[in-house]
């Protein structure tokens, strides 16, 4: 049974694309058929983080106005047999995304996929309102400080109000994923700690993202960061969440990365 | 008595001419047969007369009034929009119909052949043959100009795409994308003096940034249709690179 799952956020920057592609491919490598839809619209990365913009041809728009077949859009990833994506169009803008449109691609993948993610892009608006539209569930990445939790917070009204299983009078699932977090600047209270962000948004957790030089460099790798180094603390986090997503129990570590003697010589001597 | 409009002193209101490009759709008898035919030509490129302006001109299908409202209200519902008819005598008309156009001069060459059945011709006069763009195109920005050439003196970034009914020519470097013969001219070409593109394509033939010949990256490149294959060679007029 297909499940669509929108990877939201409200705020900008905070790790929506970079949570898709980690979790979408993190998925596939458990076996898992997943297409990953990026709805930037105008504003497309997901491609870029996933390591095949140089293979776009056809994307959402196209599919979503009938200039072009679903299979013929869908890109295959090069490393993982089970893993798909739905560029966006970086040339239009949000507005030729239709609620039908949009309607009839989700149902068109639901067919053969398993998991559908949806990439929404930053902001309450259209765009982010219409990847939200037609989720089963949603994951609301915030980064532990105050503007990220607020926009988050407006995120959960809109995904209990603005969806179709919400207007239908059923549960929206929610979980939160907690990124660039940074054990050590929470601790001297630079930083919201996990239990702050819990009690102000009150959503089940699904994973704890630690701050990481690995994310960046897979991201400019072109690479989901559970692909590139799957033993880097942010990989095991975000495989850890994809366990929780398919319903597994898996006790909630903040992982650190396993600093090696001389990392700690080099850190004294600094 | 003149038809002169008399127009009082300071905000004198100004009637300009000016001419505009726009297919011509040549109905023939019986025209149920010739709307099958178009709807089997519309399957391969379904957008095609999407918000273009359609002429029809009914010089070989001699038909009457009412008639020519039915085949409007026919082309209406495939989204073919007619802006005026040709070819008809303007006083059998009812005013309800689009007005009647006269002396519209074919292009010719480019459009024909593009439709079987369809026949497919532009009228273009003053029509500028290219345009010229000087400075950078950025990610998310499109030109579209299907009257002709198009030249960039910038560059051309990644996500940024150009469409042109003729040739391309970028003087920068070329990283987004570039489609040439847009209307269906197999002829145009798209040359750029670096080629970093993510696609390119002539007439629909398309070749992606994953299959480009790795040598050809980086260097000046001109792409042009073979037989059906686009083909992508080095510019090497001088010799060198």
């Amino acid at each position: 049974m297909a499940k669509v799952l929108v990877v939201t956020s409200g705020k900008g920057g905070v790790g929506k694309t970079t949570s898709t592609a980690a979790l979408g491919a993190a998925l596939a490598q458990a076996g898992q058929k997943v297409a990953v839809i990026d709805f930037d619209v105008g504003l497309r990365n997901l491609d870029l983080v996933m390591g095949a913009e140089r293979r776009v041809v056809f994307d959402l728009i196209n599919v979503v106005q009938g200039m072009a077949k679903l299979s013929q859009a869908l890109i295959r990833d090069k490393r993982l047999e089970t893993l798909w994506l739905l560029p966006a169009s970086q040339t239009r803008d949000k507005d030729a995304l239709t609620e039908i449109g949009v309607a009839g691609v989700i149902k068109e993948l639901r067919k053969t996929f398993d998991w559908i993610i949806c990439d929404s892009p930053a902001g309450i608006e259209r765009g982010a309102t219409l990847a939200m539209r037609f989720a089963d569930a949603a994951v609301i990445v915030t980064n532990p400080e105050v503007s990220s939790v607020r926009d988050s917070d407006r995120i959960i009204g809109l995904l209990d109000s603005k969806t179709e299983k919400a207007e239908k009078g059923e549960q929206i699932e929610k979980h939160m994923l907690i990124t660039r977090y940074d054990p050590q600047r929470a601790k001297r209270g630079e930083m919201l700690n996990i239990e702050d962000v819990l009690d102000i948004l009150s959503t089940p957790l699904l994973g704890i993202i630690p701050e990481s030089q690995e994310v960046l460099r897979a991201s400019n790798l072109g690479s989901p960061v559970t692909l590139c180094n799957a033993a880097s603390a942010p990989a095991r986090a975000y495989l850890d969440a994809a366990r929780r997503l398919r319903g597994g129990v898996v006790p909630m570590n903040i992982h650190g990365e396993r600093k090696r003697l001389f990392g700690k010589l080099f850190r004294r001597a600094a | 008595m003149t038809n002169a409009i008399a127009v009082q002193s300071q905000d004198s209101m100004r009637l300009r001419a000016r001419s505009y490009m726009a297919f011509v759709l040549t109905p023939s008898r019986p025209t149920s047969a010739w709307l099958a035919q178009l709807d089997k030509w519309s399957e391969n490129s379904p957008n095609f007369f999407a918000s273009r302006p359609i002429i029809l001109d009914l010089a070989g299908a001699a038909v009457g009034g009412s008639e020519i409202a039915s085949l409007i209200t026919d082309l209406t519902a495939r989204g073919i929009r007619i802006m005026a008819l040709e070819g008809v005598n303007a006083i059998q008309l009812s005013p309800s119909l689009p007005p009647v156009l006269k002396r519209g001069r074919s292009n010719g060459g480019d459009m024909t052949g593009a439709a079987d059945g369809a026949n497919i011709t532009g009228p273009q006069r003053h029509q500028e043959p290219s345009t010229l763009i000087e400075g950078p195109i950025r990610s998310g920005q499109s030109i579209v100009f299907p009257n002709g050439d198009v030249t960039v003196l910038g560059s051309v970034s990644p996500g940024a795409e150009i469409v042109a009914g003729g040739s391309i020519h970028i003087y920068g470097a070329l990283c987004g994308r570039a489609m040439a013969g847009s209307a269906g001219n197999r002829r145009a070409r798209i040359f750029c003096s670096k080629n970093e593109a993510e696609l390119v394509s002539v007439d629909g033939y398309y070749c992606t940034a994953e299959h480009m010949d790795a040598n050809l990256r980086n260097r000046s490149t001109q792409c042009w249709l073979e037989d059906r294959v686009l083909s992508i060679a080095a510019l090497d007029i001088f010799g060198g690179r």
